[in-house]
Protein backbone atom coordinates (compact mmCIF):
# COMPACT_ATOMS: atom_id res chain seq x y z
CA UNK A 1 0.00 0.00 0.00
CA UNK A 2 2.62 2.36 0.94
CA UNK A 3 4.52 1.77 -2.09
CA UNK A 4 0.96 2.72 -4.31
CA UNK A 5 0.97 5.75 -2.26
CA UNK A 6 4.32 6.85 -2.96
CA UNK A 7 3.67 6.27 -6.85
CA UNK A 8 0.22 8.40 -6.64
CA UNK A 9 1.88 11.13 -4.56
CA UNK A 10 4.56 11.14 -7.11
CA UNK A 11 1.97 11.59 -10.27
CA UNK A 12 -0.24 14.17 -8.62
CA UNK A 13 2.59 16.60 -7.50
CA UNK A 14 4.10 16.50 -11.05
CA UNK A 15 1.35 16.77 -12.63
CA UNK A 16 -0.04 20.00 -10.18
CA UNK A 17 3.01 21.33 -11.17
CA UNK A 18 2.58 21.03 -15.22
CA UNK A 19 -0.38 22.91 -14.73
CA UNK A 20 0.63 25.51 -12.53
CA UNK A 21 3.56 25.95 -15.23
CA UNK A 22 1.20 26.15 -17.83
CA UNK A 23 -0.90 28.42 -16.14
CA UNK A 24 -0.14 31.48 -17.32
CA UNK A 25 -1.32 35.00 -16.56
CA UNK A 26 -0.72 38.07 -19.02
CA UNK A 27 -1.39 40.53 -21.09
CA UNK A 28 -4.56 38.68 -22.28
CA UNK A 29 -6.20 38.75 -19.12
CA UNK A 30 -6.98 35.59 -18.68
CA UNK A 31 -7.29 33.02 -16.98
CA UNK A 32 -7.90 35.86 -14.37
CA UNK A 33 -6.16 36.07 -10.78
CA UNK A 34 -6.89 34.52 -8.26
CA UNK A 35 -10.48 32.75 -9.14
CA UNK A 36 -9.80 31.91 -12.49
CA UNK A 37 -6.73 30.65 -11.87
CA UNK A 38 -7.90 28.58 -8.72
CA UNK A 39 -10.31 27.05 -10.78
CA UNK A 40 -8.08 25.76 -13.00
CA UNK A 41 -5.11 24.89 -10.24
CA UNK A 42 -8.12 22.83 -8.96
CA UNK A 43 -8.96 21.25 -12.42
CA UNK A 44 -5.11 20.42 -12.79
CA UNK A 45 -4.94 18.88 -9.28
CA UNK A 46 -8.26 16.37 -10.50
CA UNK A 47 -6.90 15.75 -13.81
CA UNK A 48 -2.99 14.85 -12.04
CA UNK A 49 -4.83 12.59 -9.39
CA UNK A 50 -6.65 10.70 -12.42
CA UNK A 51 -3.55 10.28 -14.30
CA UNK A 52 -1.46 9.13 -11.13
CA UNK A 53 -4.40 6.39 -9.60
CA UNK A 54 -4.48 4.99 -13.32
CA UNK A 55 -0.65 3.33 -12.61
CA UNK A 56 -1.96 1.27 -9.38
CA UNK A 57 -5.03 0.35 -10.93
CA UNK A 58 -3.52 -1.49 -13.78
CA UNK A 59 -1.31 -2.97 -11.68
CA UNK A 60 -3.52 -4.14 -9.47
CA UNK A 61 -5.04 -4.94 -11.76
CA UNK A 62 -8.57 -3.50 -11.06
CA UNK A 63 -9.94 -2.68 -14.72
CA UNK A 64 -13.16 -2.10 -13.31
CA UNK A 65 -11.59 1.12 -11.84
CA UNK A 66 -9.38 2.00 -14.78
CA UNK A 67 -12.87 1.98 -16.40
CA UNK A 68 -13.71 4.76 -13.98
CA UNK A 69 -11.14 7.09 -15.04
CA UNK A 70 -11.65 6.98 -18.54
CA UNK A 71 -15.27 8.14 -17.68
CA UNK A 72 -14.06 10.68 -15.51
CA UNK A 73 -11.37 11.44 -18.17
CA UNK A 74 -14.36 12.39 -20.57
CA UNK A 75 -15.48 15.42 -17.81
CA UNK A 76 -12.26 17.27 -19.07
CA UNK A 77 -14.20 17.92 -22.36
CA UNK A 78 -16.21 20.17 -20.65
CA UNK A 79 -13.93 22.51 -19.86
CA UNK A 80 -13.94 23.30 -23.39
CA UNK A 81 -17.32 24.08 -23.26
CA UNK A 82 -17.00 26.17 -19.92
CA UNK A 83 -14.44 28.84 -21.29
CA UNK A 84 -16.17 29.01 -24.88
CA UNK A 85 -19.20 30.08 -22.91
CA UNK A 86 -17.24 32.13 -20.67
CA UNK A 87 -15.54 34.31 -23.18
CA UNK A 88 -18.16 34.78 -25.39
CA UNK A 89 -20.30 35.80 -22.67
CA UNK A 90 -17.42 38.45 -21.97
CA UNK A 91 -17.23 39.59 -25.40
CA UNK A 92 -20.29 41.55 -25.45
CA UNK A 93 -18.83 44.27 -23.18
CA UNK A 94 -15.76 44.57 -24.76
CA UNK A 95 -14.72 47.09 -26.73
CA UNK A 96 -12.16 45.50 -29.00
CA UNK A 97 -13.04 42.05 -29.51
CA UNK A 98 -11.20 38.71 -29.67
CA UNK A 99 -12.96 37.42 -32.11
CA UNK A 100 -14.79 33.95 -32.04
CA UNK A 101 -11.67 32.01 -33.77
CA UNK A 102 -9.29 33.55 -30.85
CA UNK A 103 -11.87 32.32 -28.08
CA UNK A 104 -12.57 28.83 -29.47
CA UNK A 105 -8.18 28.59 -29.44
CA UNK A 106 -8.04 29.54 -26.35
CA UNK A 107 -10.84 27.16 -25.15
CA UNK A 108 -8.93 24.33 -26.81
CA UNK A 109 -6.09 24.70 -25.14
CA UNK A 110 -7.49 24.72 -21.82
CA UNK A 111 -9.28 21.82 -22.83
CA UNK A 112 -5.90 19.97 -23.70
CA UNK A 113 -3.63 21.37 -21.07
CA UNK A 114 -5.41 19.41 -18.73
CA UNK A 115 -4.76 16.20 -21.09
CA UNK A 116 -1.08 17.05 -20.93
CA UNK A 117 -1.25 17.01 -16.89
CA UNK A 118 -2.81 13.53 -17.38
CA UNK A 119 -0.18 12.25 -19.74
CA UNK A 120 2.75 13.87 -17.40
CA UNK A 121 1.09 12.26 -14.07
CA UNK A 122 0.51 8.82 -15.47
CA UNK A 123 4.09 8.35 -17.19
CA UNK A 124 5.78 10.18 -13.89
CA UNK A 125 3.78 7.56 -11.69
CA UNK A 126 4.76 4.55 -14.34
CA UNK A 127 8.06 5.69 -14.32
CA UNK A 128 8.11 5.38 -9.79
CA UNK A 129 6.04 2.69 -10.27
CA UNK A 130 9.04 0.84 -12.03
CA UNK A 131 12.20 2.39 -10.97
CA UNK A 132 11.37 3.49 -7.94
CA UNK A 133 10.98 7.44 -6.57
CA UNK A 134 13.94 9.00 -7.37
CA UNK A 135 12.88 8.31 -11.42
CA UNK A 136 10.11 10.78 -10.79
CA UNK A 137 12.81 13.94 -10.55
CA UNK A 138 14.24 12.99 -14.25
CA UNK A 139 10.88 12.11 -15.79
CA UNK A 140 8.92 14.46 -14.48
CA UNK A 141 10.60 17.83 -15.69
CA UNK A 142 11.12 15.92 -18.92
CA UNK A 143 7.38 15.38 -19.17
CA UNK A 144 6.68 18.65 -18.43
CA UNK A 145 9.20 20.70 -20.26
CA UNK A 146 7.67 18.06 -23.55
CA UNK A 147 4.58 19.54 -22.29
CA UNK A 148 5.38 22.90 -22.65
CA UNK A 149 7.30 22.31 -25.98
CA UNK A 150 4.93 20.81 -27.48
CA UNK A 151 2.26 22.58 -27.25
CA UNK A 152 3.63 26.29 -28.05
CA UNK A 153 2.25 26.74 -31.53
CA UNK A 154 3.55 29.30 -33.87
CA UNK A 155 3.88 32.91 -33.21
CA UNK A 156 3.24 35.66 -36.40
CA UNK A 157 6.63 36.49 -36.74
CA UNK A 158 7.37 33.08 -38.26
CA UNK A 159 5.56 33.42 -40.49
CA UNK A 160 5.21 37.26 -41.87
CA UNK A 161 7.27 39.90 -41.94
CA UNK A 162 6.14 43.33 -40.37
CA UNK A 163 7.01 47.16 -41.63
CA UNK A 164 6.47 50.09 -41.00
CA UNK A 165 4.33 52.10 -43.12
CA UNK A 166 3.31 55.45 -43.61
CA UNK A 167 -0.64 56.40 -42.68
CA UNK A 168 -2.36 59.09 -45.19
CA UNK A 169 -5.82 60.32 -47.14
CA UNK A 170 -6.48 60.34 -50.34
CA UNK A 171 -9.07 62.74 -50.23
CA UNK A 172 -11.70 60.78 -47.29
CA UNK A 173 -10.20 57.66 -47.31
CA UNK A 174 -7.93 56.79 -44.81
CA UNK A 175 -5.23 54.52 -46.18
CA UNK A 176 -1.64 52.51 -44.91
CA UNK A 177 0.52 52.93 -47.66
CA UNK A 178 -1.86 51.47 -50.26
CA UNK A 179 -4.38 49.76 -48.14
CA UNK A 180 -7.38 51.48 -48.02
CA UNK A 181 -8.22 51.12 -44.08
CA UNK A 182 -11.41 53.18 -44.29
CA UNK A 183 -13.63 56.38 -45.15
CA UNK A 184 -13.09 59.66 -42.12
CA UNK A 185 -15.62 62.35 -42.57
CA UNK A 186 -14.67 64.98 -40.24
CA UNK A 187 -11.29 67.18 -40.89
CA UNK A 188 -10.71 67.15 -36.94
CA UNK A 189 -10.22 63.56 -36.97
CA UNK A 190 -8.12 63.22 -40.07
CA UNK A 191 -5.41 65.87 -38.56
CA UNK A 192 -5.46 63.58 -35.12
CA UNK A 193 -4.91 60.63 -37.44
CA UNK A 194 -2.53 61.96 -39.13
CA UNK A 195 -0.66 63.18 -35.56
CA UNK A 196 -0.76 60.00 -33.41
CA UNK A 197 -1.89 57.16 -35.92
CA UNK A 198 0.71 54.49 -36.39
CA UNK A 199 0.61 52.21 -39.35
CA UNK A 200 2.56 48.89 -40.37
CA UNK A 201 2.26 46.58 -42.59
CA UNK A 202 2.16 43.01 -42.05
CA UNK A 203 3.73 40.68 -45.06
CA UNK A 204 3.29 36.79 -45.60
CA UNK A 205 6.22 34.82 -45.99
CA UNK A 206 4.44 32.15 -48.08
CA UNK A 207 0.99 31.26 -49.74
CA UNK A 208 0.18 29.61 -46.33
CA UNK A 209 0.73 32.77 -44.37
CA UNK A 210 -1.07 34.89 -46.90
CA UNK A 211 -3.82 32.27 -46.12
CA UNK A 212 -3.46 32.98 -42.50
CA UNK A 213 -3.83 36.64 -42.52
CA UNK A 214 -6.59 36.41 -45.27
CA UNK A 215 -8.81 35.08 -42.25
CA UNK A 216 -10.49 37.82 -40.54
CA UNK A 217 -10.55 36.07 -37.12
CA UNK A 218 -6.60 36.66 -37.23
CA UNK A 219 -6.77 40.01 -37.95
CA UNK A 220 -9.05 40.41 -35.07
CA UNK A 221 -6.61 38.57 -32.78
CA UNK A 222 -3.60 40.78 -33.94
CA UNK A 223 -6.07 43.85 -32.79
CA UNK A 224 -6.44 42.34 -29.67
CA UNK A 225 -3.15 41.67 -28.96
CA UNK A 226 -1.97 44.88 -29.76
CA UNK A 227 -4.89 47.05 -27.74
CA UNK A 228 -4.65 45.03 -24.77
CA UNK A 229 -0.50 45.84 -24.58
CA UNK A 230 -0.54 49.50 -26.14
CA UNK A 231 -3.80 50.80 -25.63
CA UNK A 232 -6.64 52.51 -27.70
CA UNK A 233 -8.14 55.81 -28.12
CA UNK A 234 -11.71 54.34 -28.75
CA UNK A 235 -14.49 54.74 -26.03
CA UNK A 236 -18.33 53.06 -26.47
CA UNK A 237 -19.79 56.68 -28.52
CA UNK A 238 -16.48 57.26 -30.47
CA UNK A 239 -15.57 55.02 -32.60
CA UNK A 240 -13.87 57.24 -35.07
CA UNK A 241 -10.22 55.71 -34.05
CA UNK A 242 -10.86 52.54 -33.95
CA UNK A 243 -8.02 50.17 -34.93
CA UNK A 244 -8.64 47.80 -38.09
CA UNK A 245 -6.76 45.52 -40.23
CA UNK A 246 -7.31 45.25 -44.07
CA UNK A 247 -6.05 43.78 -46.72
CA UNK A 248 -4.18 44.27 -49.71
CA UNK A 249 -6.67 42.28 -52.07
CA UNK A 250 -4.01 42.17 -54.91
CA UNK A 251 -0.93 40.97 -52.76
CA UNK A 252 -2.38 39.79 -49.83
CA UNK A 253 -0.92 41.48 -47.57
CA UNK A 254 -2.63 43.48 -44.51
CA UNK A 255 -2.30 47.69 -43.38
CA UNK A 256 -3.04 47.84 -39.72
CA UNK A 257 -4.19 51.34 -38.39
CA UNK A 258 -3.88 51.70 -34.80
CA UNK A 259 -4.12 54.97 -32.54
CA UNK A 260 -2.66 53.46 -29.28
CA UNK A 261 -2.09 55.45 -25.98
CA UNK A 262 1.35 54.05 -26.29
CA UNK A 263 2.37 55.03 -29.39
CA UNK A 264 5.62 52.75 -29.81
CA UNK A 265 6.66 51.24 -33.37
CA UNK A 266 9.21 49.68 -32.29
CA UNK A 267 7.13 48.10 -29.69
CA UNK A 268 3.70 47.70 -31.84
CA UNK A 269 6.06 45.55 -34.51
CA UNK A 270 7.35 43.19 -31.52
CA UNK A 271 4.20 42.66 -30.17
CA UNK A 272 2.29 41.64 -33.59
CA UNK A 273 5.20 38.91 -34.00
CA UNK A 274 4.28 37.55 -30.64
CA UNK A 275 0.79 36.82 -31.93
CA UNK A 276 0.16 33.11 -31.71
CA UNK A 277 -1.43 32.16 -35.33
CA UNK A 278 -4.30 30.54 -34.57
CA UNK A 279 -5.02 26.95 -35.19
CA UNK A 280 -8.49 27.79 -37.08
CA UNK A 281 -7.44 30.46 -39.13
CA UNK A 282 -4.02 28.55 -40.15
CA UNK A 283 -3.33 28.40 -43.44
CA UNK A 284 -2.13 25.40 -44.92
CA UNK A 285 -2.23 25.38 -48.91
CA UNK A 286 1.30 24.35 -49.17
CA UNK A 287 0.56 21.04 -47.90
CA UNK A 288 -1.98 20.33 -50.66
CA UNK A 289 -0.28 19.01 -53.99
CA UNK A 290 -2.08 22.16 -56.51
CA UNK A 291 -1.34 24.53 -53.77
CA UNK A 292 2.05 24.15 -54.02
CA UNK A 293 1.64 23.89 -58.09
CA UNK A 294 -0.23 26.82 -58.16
CA UNK A 295 1.90 28.74 -55.65
CA UNK A 296 4.77 29.11 -58.47
CA UNK B 1 -26.45 45.24 -25.28
CA UNK B 2 -26.10 44.74 -28.19
CA UNK B 3 -29.57 45.35 -29.40
CA UNK B 4 -29.80 48.66 -32.14
CA UNK B 5 -29.40 49.37 -35.45
CA UNK B 6 -26.01 48.29 -37.40
CA UNK B 7 -24.19 49.25 -40.52
CA UNK B 8 -27.24 51.96 -41.79
CA UNK B 9 -27.21 55.77 -42.48
CA UNK B 10 -28.58 56.81 -39.14
CA UNK B 11 -28.06 60.35 -40.62
CA UNK B 12 -27.58 62.91 -43.16
CA UNK B 13 -25.55 66.30 -43.21
CA UNK B 14 -25.16 68.76 -45.91
CA UNK B 15 -25.40 72.19 -46.73
CA UNK B 16 -26.10 71.60 -50.78
CA UNK B 17 -29.81 70.69 -50.71
CA UNK B 18 -29.44 69.66 -53.97
CA UNK B 19 -27.45 66.69 -53.20
CA UNK B 20 -30.28 64.69 -50.58
CA UNK B 21 -33.79 64.23 -51.21
CA UNK B 22 -35.79 62.16 -48.82
CA UNK B 23 -35.51 58.77 -48.19
CA UNK B 24 -35.88 57.09 -44.46
CA UNK B 25 -33.43 59.03 -42.88
CA UNK B 26 -33.13 62.45 -41.04
CA UNK B 27 -31.28 65.13 -43.01
CA UNK B 28 -30.09 67.75 -41.74
CA UNK B 29 -29.27 71.03 -43.46
CA UNK B 30 -26.91 73.21 -42.37
CA UNK B 31 -25.66 76.66 -43.14
CA UNK B 32 -21.64 76.34 -44.53
CA UNK B 33 -19.19 73.78 -44.36
CA UNK B 34 -18.07 75.06 -40.68
CA UNK B 35 -21.59 73.99 -39.30
CA UNK B 36 -22.09 71.14 -40.98
CA UNK B 37 -18.80 69.91 -39.76
CA UNK B 38 -20.12 70.97 -35.84
CA UNK B 39 -23.16 69.02 -36.40
CA UNK B 40 -21.80 65.90 -37.77
CA UNK B 41 -19.49 65.73 -34.81
CA UNK B 42 -22.67 66.13 -32.57
CA UNK B 43 -24.81 63.81 -33.99
CA UNK B 44 -21.89 61.60 -34.15
CA UNK B 45 -21.11 61.38 -30.58
CA UNK B 46 -24.93 61.19 -29.60
CA UNK B 47 -25.89 58.36 -31.72
CA UNK B 48 -22.48 56.67 -31.06
CA UNK B 49 -21.46 56.77 -34.63
CA UNK B 50 -18.81 57.46 -37.75
CA UNK B 51 -18.59 60.34 -39.51
CA UNK B 52 -18.18 59.52 -43.39
CA UNK B 53 -17.34 62.20 -46.00
CA UNK B 54 -19.01 61.28 -49.01
CA UNK B 55 -16.95 64.30 -50.42
CA UNK B 56 -19.76 65.87 -52.40
CA UNK B 57 -20.70 68.31 -49.53
CA UNK B 58 -22.68 65.50 -48.08
CA UNK B 59 -21.66 63.31 -44.44
CA UNK B 60 -23.35 60.40 -43.44
CA UNK B 61 -23.26 58.88 -39.85
CA UNK B 62 -22.90 55.42 -39.92
CA UNK B 63 -22.93 53.07 -36.53
CA UNK B 64 -20.58 49.99 -37.34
Amino acid sequence: MDKYLIVIACGVVTGFLARWIMLRSDYRHYPTYPHGQLIHLALGFIAASLGAVAVPAIMKPDYTAVTFLVLAAQQFRDVRNMERENLTKLEETKLIRRGNDYIEGIARVFEARNYLVIFTAFITSLAVHWWGWPYAFAVGPICIFLSIKMMSGNQLGDIVEVVPAKVHFEGSLLMVEDVVIMNVGLPETRERILQEGMGVLIKPKNDDARLTLHAPGQRQAIIHDVVSILGSKVDTAEPDLMPLARKQVDQGYLGLFIVANEPDMEYLMKIIKKVPVLESTRGTTLESFYGRKAAD
Amino acid sequence: MDAGLKEVILAIITWNPDKVKGGGCPVFYAQDQKEMEKTALLLARILGGMVHDLENDVYIIVKH
